[in-house]
């Protein structure tokens, strides 16, 4: 088990900056879901820890002590791939052991904790197969119990789940997890799909354009954004952007005629002198009847069933927007809609940052 | 469309033939395979068969108009009755163990050296690969000449360190080292480009994957990259036992078989008897006896490659 601090860490390919003066600590057991779209540097981070990709500038520390000159070997990590990296010309019992024998375990040992594994993992049957024998699942799972055989400090996983088909990740899912706190070992998990972050996080490190945008709770992340692009990564559909305008009584949304009710507003946002705009989701956004207070009207264009809901885009002045609902008689045109007031989430128009005086306060 | 359907049936009962569409395709394909087909008659079949037949008659090329008699197994009786042709057999052996073993040795060993990826790789590749485009005779003349005891350049070097003079070619286990470094001069680099390019078809994560498991560079190269590239590297064994096997214009041309008939192989004594002493018969029957050897051992050679194939 380890405690990891990034230090000031930026990673450099000739004159492109992949990461970019990232600072992060993992605690010690913690299960760290890197975040973000491809190419933002959150897999490029993930090989510096495993001491695959040299850190051009600033401090890895596991434990406090320094690894950067480490080999991965020396790291005691373990590392799971994207793409199967399963050594093909070994049977899948010969693959889990490798880590063991190649560090020169006795063989009473290997076959206690070949035990062990087969068993959390339910391999029994597979042991003697080759990888190519096995489904894309299966193979990530011997991965996995090839990374975890040896008690490493830390595991590192970078997109283990992509290839594997849609049904079965579900369940891969809930057993990484599940596996993830029993074991306790401190793990860094690299996805670019937020449902599996959301679910298997602690804490979520939201990457973009080579840089730590925000670390938080999964539940933070998506109710309290720090900024525009945590806003509208997270969630899906994504959120709505509706430019404020300052207007008598309250604020104007975009160009059309409606007043946003400073009621509606928090007192601090409604002080700011900022640039606003608002974000809220389309889970937020409600049909309502005529006489519902805060509603007002909209043009409703298009509805179009996903199976349990019900997603429906409506206009406010030119631009459009999309809502969530589960009401099935609403027709296209003239509507009424109304917003979550808890739902609402005011960001400063041109930096991008949440206007957070409130929670300041708090 | 009924009325269609109705008259190709009527027509195929009256022939008694299928209908004409099918056998116009069938046809074609006869069409398309037959030059193949004419080839590989003429150019294998035979040629077998007539050397199968020559082998069990006393014929001679030279003397056409003496016809021939059937001589049974006369041919081969005589041929593995004769202490010579076991000689033959022994030296043709330790040559190519020698051949293989080197070859296959330096090979991977040069071949993982140039997997990786360094300034002048291309170059030294390129370089490396100028012997194998030589002919074997070529190849020789030009060791023979470096040989040469009296003013080779490689005694002259011997020479030179203080070494004495060595009659390389003049002494059977001398020319024996001699050939052998003379073929894996030449079809080493022909290892060396199957070893590269099975090393470089090995995933860049497996490696990575073996790194963070702790596996030091020995115990990679050993558990991971020799077995990964087994299935090339054992066809490139094949086919250098097989040529190798078979050599003939080398010798010829480094010692002329000699001295005595003391580095003749196998090939060596059949176009010997057939085209010195135009013994063609008894030729014919050594011919088969190689034939038959070189097909065993493929057979076994490529059923273990089958095996090593079913993993992937």
């Amino acid at each position: 088990m380890a405690k990891i601090e990034l230090k000031d860490l930026s990673i450099s390919f000739g004159a492109f900056t992949a990461v970019d003066k990232v600072n992060l600590t993992v605690n010690d057991g913690e299960f760290v879901v890197y975040l973000g779209p491809s190419g933002c540097g959150k897999t490029t981070t993930l090989r510096s820890i495993a001491g695959l990709v040299d850190a051009t500038n600033g401090d890895i520390l596991f434990d406090g002590e320094r690894v950067n000159d480490l080999k991965p070997s020396e790291r005691n990590i373990a590392m799971v791939f994207q793409f199967v990296s399963l050594y093909p010309h070994l049977k899948v019992r010969e693959n889990i052991v490798f880590p063991l024998k190649a560090r020169g375990i006795p063989s009473s040992e290997i076959k206690r904790k070949l035990d062990w594994v087969t068993e959390v993992f339910g391999l029994g049957d597979e042991l003697k197969r080759y990888p190519a024998a096995l489904p894309p699942g299966a193979k990530q799972k011997v991965s996995l119990a090839r990374a975890v055989i040896r008690d490493p400090a830390v595991l590192l996983l970078d997109e283990p789940l992509s290839a594997i088909d849609e049904q079965f990740r579900e369940e891969m899912r809930w057993e990484l997890g599940h596996l993830q706190r029993e074991l306790g070992v401190t793990t860094i998990y690299v996805t670019h799909d937020q449902r599996e972050a959301m679910s298997l996080a602690d804490r979520i490190v939201l990457m973009n354009n080579s840089k730590i945008v925000q670390v938080a709770e999964p539940d933070r992340i998506f109710h309290k954004p720090d900024n525009i692009f945590a806003g509208q990564f997270i969630g899906s559909p994504s959120m709505n952007l509706i430019d404020l305008v300052p207007a008598p009584g309250g604020l104007r949304l975009g160009d059309s005629a409606i007043v946003l009710p400073e009621a509606a507003i928090p007192a601090d946002v409604a002080s700011s002198s900022q640039k606003l705009r608002l974000g809220v989701r389309p889970r937020d956004i409600r049909l309502v009847n005529e006489d519902a207070a805060g509603s007002f009207p909209v043009e409703v264009e298009d509805i179009y069933s996903v199976g349990r809901e019900r997603y429906f885009l409506f206009r406010i002045g030119d631009n459009e927007y999309q809502g969530v609902d589960h009401r099935v008689d609403q027709g296209t045109g003239e509507s009424r809609i109304a917003f979550e007031k808890d739902g609402l989430i005011f960001f400063n128009a041109e930096t991008g940052e949440r206007v957070s005086a409130m929670e300041k306060a708090a | 469309m009924s009325m269609q359907t109705t008259d190709a049936t009527a027509t195929m009962r009256a022939t008694g033939k299928p209908a004409k569409k099918k056998s116009s395709g069938r046809l074609m394909i006869l069409g398309f395979l037959s030059p193949t087909l004419l080839i590989l008659i003429f150019m294998v079949a035979y040629p077998i068969f007539s050397l199968v037949f020559y082998s069990f008659h006393n014929f001679s090329a030279l003397r056409p108009n003496a016809g021939m008699t059937p001589a049974g197994f006369d041919n081969y009786s005589y041929l593995l009755s004769d202490p010579d042709l076991w000689q033959r057999f022994v030296f043709t052996g330790k040559f190519v163990f020698l051949c293989v073993t080197l070859q296959m040795i330096i090979g991977i060993f040069v071949g993982y050296q140039l997997q990786k990826s360094f300034r002048g790789r291309d170059v030294i590749f390129t370089l490396l690969m100028m012997p194998m485009m030589l002919s074997p005779v070529v190849v020789g003349f030009l060791w023979r000449y470096m040989l040469n005891s009296e003013w080779g350049i490689v005694n002259y070097m011997l020479t030179l360190v203080g070494v004495g003079k060595v009659d390389w070619l003049g002494q059977t286990d001398a020319a024996l080292w001699a050939a052998a470094a003379a073929d894996t001069w030449m079809w080493t680099p022909f290892i060396i480009l199957l070893a590269t390019a099975a090393f470089r078809g090995i995933p860049e994560t497996i490696y990575e994957a073996a790194e963070v498991d702790g596996a030091s560079q020995a115990y990679v190269f050993f558990r991971i990259t020799l077995p990964m590239s087994a299935p090339v590297l054992f066809i490139a064994l094949i086919l250098r036992l097989i040529d190798s096997f078979k050599q003939y214009d080398l010798f010829f041309a480094l010692t002329g078989g000699g001295p005595g008939s003391s580095t003749e192989t196998v090939s060596f004594a059949v176009a010997k008897t057939a085209f010195n002493y135009f013994y063609t018969g008894e030729a014919s029957a050594l011919a088969v006896i190689l034939l038959c050897i070189i097909i065993g051992l493929s057979l076994i050679l490529v059923r273990h490659l089958m095996k090593l194939g079913e993993r992937y």
